[in-house]
């Protein structure tokens, strides 16, 4: 991309088995790194891993593609795919009460479900985080259950609250900020899923499985104002803790 | 001594920016930072400050500022129509030197053009960083000043001018001309050669949706090839990426641009040219033509050069012309003074 930038593409689907070489690429080159002597990495500024690609941004002033790509194609020839041991489980509460989801109605009415099958086919179901991206912490999970699939928004909103957990094609996400969108809102997520006062700003990362915990309207104002009170560490909605990468 | 800056008026529109936050696009963020670094380094120079250190980019003009209770040294970098006014009168001042505001004058950017973006440099400005940059963000509530852009009240901590010559620059940058240089892809492939001929060889037009984010572009459609369609699983953009929406209009996207997007991007903007794009104003027209990755390579590192030598031709401006400092702070003018010298009043 321009003159700092390219993107190695391991695929252009959604696809769990992609995204775990899109991992293992970004970790070895992350380890490369931090090896000791001439790696051939210096002048990269950093790197986005997204469904499908790792995007390398570098600085033209100290490094070229060339070299970077001298550097990069012997790891991802050898990159194993990101081990299943460093994953991450999440349980973060939901409230799928109708107060707390505009588009709940319309969107039962779409799929032909009633509002607690909906909730609990959302909720009973464990989500790859495949990507992080378009808003600070917004992680793109995956995959919904086929009953719940449908196209976005035709008029994408302007304004959707944060914490609001939406559902469009096959993804599902929770938007960390306010902001527009085009996905359908089903609930509320009491949890910021960003904080830039944390030595890891975003809750989340690539790779990890989260699942919903439904709880309703009182239970989700009770955690909101716990967790802004500071009574409730958000890192506590993490079950299981995987190895460090 | 540390004192402040007032905003008694954000004008158009100004922000704190400084180099961006680099290093976590992976957790969605974008870098902002400032539209063009160049200015920011000359600003930062003529000032006495860190060239990456924090400054206020303003947009179009429109914006006021004072001195909160003791004098400070500013500098504006960009094509900025400057006044001074106190008890005295009003004065137009130069940009591209630095000069020294005193309590009880008033500072006002009139207007920006040619560029429409004017960086202001403060001696000794000091922003809190937030994950590593004083950038603002607006969306996600980071860095500036409480992270958001700046609003008629708000005061930027800075420290004193202390005595001493002001700089200029020895010379104004020559403005590029010319097509925006860009490079093919990452999705060249969804568009066929003739949406790629007329890409590189029609006008576009800057839209009225134009702001830090990107430019919305006016101008023939371009055409996804059908078996492609105008959606792709979403993968990284950054600054410069072109996307080409469903209504075959482009987007470049600008310093706070978002991390991914599902829409096919035609090419990217050269590094060196992605402040031109964004120093357009809308109804303005631009065009693009097509150089290869190692070509924009080799142009990110004779801009590098050129913008090394503007900054070691910055020079004490004591014996050229006004001595604005001196003036100044003496108060010894009224009415208004042209402070241009020769080679800056093309």
């Amino acid at each position: 991309m321009g003159d700092s930038a390219f993107t190695i593409e391991f695929g252009n689907t959604v696809d769990p088995a992609l995204q775990a070489r899109v991992e293992g690429l970004d970790r070895a080159i992350a380890s490369a790194r931090t090896m000791e002597g001439l790696n051939g990495l210096n002048g990269l500024v950093e790197t986005v891993p997204t469904f499908r690609s790792l995007t390398l941004i570098y600085d033209p002033l100290e490094t070229d593609r060339d070299r970077l790509l001298d550097a990069v194609l012997p790891l991802a020839g050898k990159a194993d795919p990101v081990p299943p041991s460093a994953v991450r489980h999440w349980l973060l509460p939901a409230c799928y009460d109708e107060g707390a989801a505009p588009d709940l109605v319309a969107t039962t009415r779409t799929l032909k479900l009633d509002a607690g099958e909906l909730a609990s086919m959302h909720a009973n179901t464990e989500y790859l985080v495949y990507m992080l991206g378009f808003l600070p912490g917004f992680a793109f999970m995956g995959d919904l259950p086929e009953a719940l699939r449908l196209p976005r928004r035709s008029e994408p909103r302007t304004r959707v609250p944060a914490g609001s957990i939406a559902i469009a094609a096959g993804l599902t996400a929770v938007y960390p900020w306010e902001s527009p969108g085009g996905w359908h809102l089903i609930g509320q997520c009491p949890v910021p899923l960003f904080d830039p006062m944390r030595s890891t700003p975003a809750l989340l990362r690539a790779g990890d499985q989260v699942r919903f915990d439904p709880v309703g309207t009182a239970e989700h104002a009770r955690l909101k104002a716990a967790i802004a009170a500071g009574e409730i560490d958000p890192e506590s909605f993490c079950e299981t803790r995987g190895a460090p990468p | 001594m540390s004192t402040g800056l007032k905003v008694v008026s954000q004008g158009a529109y100004a922000s704190i920016q400084d180099m961006g936050r680099i290093g976590f696009r992976r957790f969605g963020v974008p870098w902002s930072g400032v539209l063009d670094r160049r200015l920011m380094r000359i600003a930062n120079h003529l000032v006495g400050n860190e060239e990456t250190a924090p400054v206020i980019e303003c947009f179009d003009g429109g914006q006021q500022f004072a001195a909160a209770n003791a004098s400070l040294r500013l500098a504006i970098a960009g094509n900025a129509v400057i006044e001074v006014e106190d008890d005295a009168g009003r004065r137009q001042i130069a940009s591209w030197r630095s000069f020294i505001l005193v309590p009880g004058q008033s500072l006002r950017i009139a207007r920006i053009s040619p560029g429409r973006i004017g960086v202001l440099a403060v001696s000794g400005i000091t922003v809190p960083a937030v994950m590593a940059s004083a950038s603002t963000y607006a969306r996600a509530a980071l860095g500036g000043l409480h992270g958001r852009a700046l609003q008629a009240g708000d005061e930027v901590g800075a420290s004193a001018a202390t005595a001493g010559a002001g700089r200029m620059l020895a010379q104004t940058p020559v403005p590029a001309v010319g097509a925006i240089r860009v490079v093919a892809g990452p999705q060249r492939d969804h568009f066929d050669s003739s949406a790629w001929s007329t890409f590189t060889s029609s006008d576009y037009k800057i839209s009225a949706t134009a702001d830090r984010m990107g430019v919305r572009l006016d101008g023939p459609p371009l055409g996804h090839l059908a078996r492609y369609g105008h959606e792709i699983v979403s993968d990284a953009t950054m600054p410069g990426s072109i996307q080409i929406p469903g209504n075959g209009l482009p987007v470049v996207l600008l310093a706070d641009a978002q991390t991914a997007g599902g829409y096919p991007k035609i090419a990217t903007v050269i590094s060196a040219d992605l402040a031109r794009v964004a120093a357009s104003p809308p109804g303005s027209t631009i065009r693009f033509t097509a150089v290869g990755a190692h070509e924009g390579e080799r142009i990110a590192r004779d801009e590098e050069r050129l913008t090394r030598a503007l900054l070691e031709a910055i020079r004490t401006a004591r014996g050229e012309g006004f001595d604005l400092d001196a003036l100044y702070s003496g108060n010894l003018i009224d009415g208004v003074v042209n402070a241009l010298s020769p080679e800056q009043s093309r």
